[in-house]
């Protein structure tokens, strides 16, 4: 995978991650394209088109759109349900996702997506697995939360 | 759950999304970076919370779209921190916003060698990540070495083996020089039989990616891959756990493995071939069962592996039984109400289609395609289907699929009418038994889309009605019938003019179409055409002249109009003053010698295909034969030596580069797809008489036709070794890439400029050369070489030149030459080749003058037999003192006069500038005329040092 990208309805970029060295002028030009290019299908259209000389792969979920462009050789099936997959995981850590949950823990929605996908590969699939991590990460946190509430005596 | 985020920083959303206008934002958000930049630059030194706390509203604000420029440091303070939230937010801001500051990635750098010694997995985790989403050359160099041991460590947990294996894959994307090979490589292919699903599936990425560039040394995974395919299959569906999907067992894994094992031919060994038939027959078979939920995840999971499958199967080429299979599965699915999967039926079957297993099975499926254009409403599932109708057509049914295609074409998106134009040019081209036939396809694509009828297609049509005397005929009628619409396209008008000037005068005995009529018909057309066509038909009138005497007078006055012969156009206005001056001095025979029919087009292939694949990026039109054509040309292009134009002196080339790189570089011999019209610029060439269209001026005309052979002449010596002894000059060329250099040097430092051209019209992605040092130039762990090379823009546009440069330091001598590999994305393919960069050892040479006395005395002195190397050889190239004393100061060393007592003979003297040493080097040339020999001597006081040279200076007499 190239890239991925989550925008909403209205052409907002709400999460984008890319997978190969990109300038940032290329990036916002690519985005810009994609987006129009996306926004303007229509619901029954099939979700893979040719783009350059990439295959885009996309999804919408309620008022966001996940986007994913992958290379000739690469699996388009496969990659709508790594979309899905990701989509649940949100859903599991934030239960029921919304967009809102995206915008206000950008940062988790990126840790999560890390866990999950890596340079642009599928690193793990296990749903338990994944989220294992992230709430890991998350007692850690509260741990050192609690142990310096403790040293502060509160 | 989102205590990660500061409360201010939501409150900041809050605001920011209800900002009512852009402005307002934009107002509020420069507010906040100030705010920010105070508290950064601040006397009070901020606690660790804080920090984090600016640092994460910094990357918010940057992913709403807006430029941050500072923060990277306090970033980087976070990642030292010890507490998991700000290491994680520091690591999170510099993966997003990364930096090319060289102080900084130190510092970045430092930061992550802690936290990957930390043996603390969560730490370990981030660190990798990190490396991962920045995969910069930096960080291949710093880290490339060590990642490899932390994935094949026993004690490794596997969450962080899973990711230290897909950031070497990224590390290897990125920079495949600095990952070291060696016997981690065996010990990551047994990762395929680790026993946690997770590792193997992100070891299953590494082994492929690695797998494609050294295939022997990965071999073993096939095995290993098919019998972990082949325990998935059959496992149960609840077997895997929470790595079943959907019902689906690991369906990421199964795509992987399968896609692993097409970097490979089948197996060998017939048990693992036989297992690894069993899996896809089991995978074809499980198609055929009822849906285990109604769920589309479930079915697109199933489906992805599916689709893998059958990709394996097509890759293998071998099994006529799966491939008929696969062919018939994928039948199913073109009339699935999913619009998904008609959409990949139709992608795959065109790959199935060029298997000669599977090529009639896909055959049957033309009504369901031909269906689909008309009914399907989505135009990236139309494209498909007009793609598989290109793949499916052969003689039995190109008939019936250029007229569908026709047919669509009244009614197709314009953003595809250029590409369905030409496919049925090459169709009816490729296809025509009956020639009529061919002509009347083309004059209907012209009605019907003219203007997306690009050139080359009509060239072509002139091309063949002039190499087959049986359609003349019809064509002439045909034009002319087709000319009589009130409104016709211009491209038919200059086909129409063509025509009927070479070959009106076979349809001039019906009265209907007498020439008076013709010339009327086509001049009634005259002025509401571009000039282009005009200056044809004036061509046309000219020829007229010529084969109706009788409209002479007609065509004369036309030519003597004010609106011709005062034309404001040059071009129009000297044709008519030309050819009305011909037309009166020239007798009959003259003319008829001068305005002769066009002979016979030399057979070339077909422009137009040509026109295509550039469309569509080779490999997605072409056919079965084509196919195993490009393949194996594909394995010689690295190997591939550049032609070189010899005429013109390829520095000249080079300048040219940018302005005309298509026409200005000698095609190479092989070539495919030279356009009609270089056969009208080329003069040496063209041995036409006045073609109308022609460039050709008017001198050109009493020159009839004399054959020179071609002038063009290529050189088959390896552009490499023409370099030894000049710096400047075009080091590669092939159909889309042009490699040009320039370079100088100074005692032991230079400096080469490399010039690449994209000679196509698309542009290049992802366009990475590297400049890499072979093992060979590695002395004890030395770099005997010291290149330095800046990044180039991993876009050129078609047309396009960049330049890179590179910084050399010669360290020490040495043999071997650096190589340049270049990689980028042309179309859809991937390129990738390497060639040899003339950085040789003679480039570091001083010249040193000295007397005949001091020559011989230090040849002397170099007396030992190791210090000496001779070599006897045969010439090469014609014996030419002058020539040969060029080459020799081109070497880098002072050419002596009068030193040697024959003065036939040459001799030379110099230094070798090294980091560490200088060398003195004395050479001497001695010719043999009569015996056509050289012998050549080397005295220098590094063995090596003699034995090189020695090499490099024989190759080139």
């Amino acid at each position: 995978m190239q890239f991925m990208l989550l925008f909403s309805r209205q052409g907002k970029l709400r999460l984008q991650k890319w997978y190969v060295p990109l300038s940032d002028k290329e990036k916002k030009k690519i985005t810009r394209e994609l987006v129009q290019t996306v926004l303007a299908r229509k619901p029954k259209m099939c979700s893979f088109l040719e783009w350059r000389d990439l295959k885009i792969v996309y999804k919408r979920y309620a008022s966001l759109y996940f986007c994913c462009a992958i290379e000739d050789q690469d699996n388009e099936l496969i990659t709508l349900e790594i979309i899905h997959r990701y989509v649940e995981l949100l859903d599991k850590y934030f239960g029921s996702v919304c967009e809102l949950d995206i915008i206000f823990n950008f940062e988790k929605a990126y840790f999560i997506l890390d866990e999950f996908l890596l340079g642009g590969e599928v690193q793990e699939t296990s749903k338990k697995n994944v989220l294992k991590a992230i709430e890991q990460a998350d007692l850690l946190q509260e741990v050192i939360l609690r142990s310096v509430l403790r040293s502060l005596n509160v | 759950m989102t205590e990660g985020c500061p409360k201010h920083c939501i409150l900041m959303c809050v605001l920011l999304i209800s900002g009512k206008s852009k402005e307002a934002e934009i107002k509020r958000i420069n507010k906040e970076l100030a705010n920010i930049r105070s508290k950064f630059k601040g006397d009070k030194a901020l606690d660790g919370y804080s920090k984090k706390k600016y640092v994460c509203k910094l990357l918010f604000i940057f992913l709403l779209g807006h430029d941050i420029d500072f923060g990277h440091m306090e970033a980087v303070n976070l990642l030292s921190s010890n507490r998991y939230t700000e290491k994680q937010i520091g690591y999170l801001f510099i993966s997003v916003l990364v930096n090319s500051n060289s102080e900084l990635i130190r510092l970045i750098n430092n930061a992550i060698k802690n936290d990957l010694a930390s043996r603390n997995p969560t730490f370990m985790g981030l660190a990798l990540h990190c490396i991962a989403n920045v995969g910069s050359r930096e960080m291949a160099e710093a880290f490339a070495g060590e990642i490899p041991k932390i994935l094949v460590a026993g004690d490794t947990m596997d969450s962080v083996k899973q990711s230290a294996a897909l950031c070497l894959l990224r590390l290897y994307r990125t920079s495949p020089d600095l990952v070291p090979m060696g016997d981690w490589t065996s010990r990551v292919v047994h990762l395929l039989n680790d026993q946690h699903l997770g590792v193997v599936t992100a070891a299953t990425s590494l082994i492929t990616t690695l797998a494609q560039k050294n295939p022997e040394e990965f071999k073993t995974s096939v095995s290993l891959a098919v019998s972990r395919l082949s325990r998935i299959v059959t496992s149960a569906s609840t077997d895997l756990q929470d790595y079943t999907y959907y019902f689906v067992p690991a369906p990421w894994l199964s795509v992987k493995l399968l896609r692993l094992l097409q970097c490979y031919p089948p197996p060998e060994d017939p048990a693992v071939r036989g297992r690894l038939t069993e899996c896809l027959e089991t995978i074809l078979n499980k198609a055929q069962e009822p849906p285990k939920s109604k769920k589309v995840q479930h079915s697109n999971a199933k489906n992805a592996v599916l689709f893998e499958a059958i990709s394996l199967i097509i890759h293998h080429d071998s099994e006529p039984n799966l491939l008929v299979r696969a062919c018939n599965q994928l039948g199913q699915f073109l009339q699935h109400r999913e619009t998904n999967l008609r959409y990949l039926a139709l992608e795959s079957m065109c790959t199935l289609a060029s298997s000669e297993f599977s090529h009639e099975a896909v055959k049957t499926h033309i009504e369901t395609v031909i269906n689909a254009l008309k009914t399907e409403r989505d135009v990236s599932v139309r494209q498909r289907a007009v793609d598989l109708l290109y793949a499916m057509c052969d003689r039995s049914n190109a008939q019936q699929i250029v007229a569908e295609m026709l047919n669509y074409l009244e009614t197709a998106d314009y953003s595809i009418r250029e590409e369905i134009v030409l496919k049925v040019a090459i169709l009816a081209e490729k296809y025509a038994v009956d020639y009529t036939w061919y002509v009347d396809t083309i004059l209907n694509l012209i009605r019907i889309a003219g203007d997306y009828v690009s050139e080359e297609v009509w060239y072509r049509v002139i091309q063949i009605v002039i190499n087959r005397d049986d359609v003349q005929g019809y064509a002439a009628k045909t034009v002319f019938e087709a000319l009589q619409a009130p409104a016709c396209h211009e491209n038919l008008v200059k086909v129409g003019g063509y025509i009927l000037g070479e070959f009106g005068n076979l349809i001039a005995g019906d009265p209907r179409s007498s020439p008076l009529i013709q010339f009327n018909l086509l001049h009634s057309k005259f002025h509401l055409c571009s000039v282009p066509t005009r200056a044809l038909l004036l061509s046309t009138y000219i020829k007229f002249v010529n084969l109706f005497p009788e409209i002479k007078t007609t065509i004369q006055d036309v030519l003597r109009s004010d609106s011709q012969l005062k034309n404001a156009d040059v071009e129009l206005q000297q044709r008519a003053v030309e050819y009305l001056r011909l037309s009166t001095i020239a007798s009959t025979d003259i003319l008829a010698t001068v305005l002769e029919e066009m002979p016979p087009f030399p057979e070339r292939e077909s422009s137009i295909l040509a026109k295509l694949k550039k469309k569509k990026g080779p490999g997605t039109v072409t056919d079965l034969e084509e196919i195993k054509k490009e393949r194996s040309s594909d394995m010689n292009g690295s190997a591939e030596p550049a032609s070189v134009n010899s005429t013109p002196s390829p520095s000249a080339d080079l300048l040219g580069l940018g302005a005309a790189p298509l026409t200005n570089s000698a095609p190479p011999p092989s070539s495919s797809g030279s356009l009609l019209v270089d056969v009208f610029s080329d003069s040496a060439s063209a041995v036409a008489p006045l073609a109308p269209g022609s460039d050709d001026n008017f001198n050109n005309l009493s020159v009839k036709t004399e054959k020179k052979p071609h002038a063009i002449t290529f050189s088959f010596v390896p552009a490499y070794s023409m370099f030894v002894c000049k710096n400047n000059g075009v080091l590669f060329e092939n159909q889309l890439l042009q490699i040009g250099l320039k370079s100088e040097f100074r005692q032991n430092l230079g400096r080469m400029f490399i010039f690449y051209g994209n000679k196509t019209s698309t542009q290049f992605l992802n366009f990475t050369p590297t400049v890499i040092c072979s093992d060979d130039l590695f002395l004890n762990h030395f770099l005997c070489l010291n290149l330095q090379t800046k990044p180039v823009d991993p876009t050129v546009d078609g047309g396009a030149q960049v330049q890179q440069v590179v910084n050399i330091e010669c360290v020490s001598d040495f043999m071997e030459a650096p190589i340049l590999n270049i990689q980028f994305r042309y179309g859809g393919t991937f390129q990738n080749l390497s060639v040899k960069l003339p950085i040789t050892l003679n480039k570091f040479f001083q010249p040193t003058e000295m007397s005949s006395q001091d020559f011989f005395q230090r040849w002397k002195q170099l007396s030992n037999p190791k210090q000496e190397v001779q070599n006897i050889f045969k010439a090469k190239h014609p014996m030419d003192a002058e020539i040969t004393k060029a080459k020799i100061i081109g070497f880098g060393s002072a050419l002596l006069e009068e030193v040697d007592p024959n003065p036939a003979n040459f001799v030379g003297a110099g230094i070798i500038h090294t980091k560490t040493t200088q060398i003195g080097c004395l050479l001497r040339l001695e010719p043999n005329l009569q015996a056509q020999m050289y012998r050549l001597t080397l005295r220098t006081s590094k063995e090596a040092v003699s034995q090189r040279l020695c090499e490099l200076l024989s190759e080139q007499f």
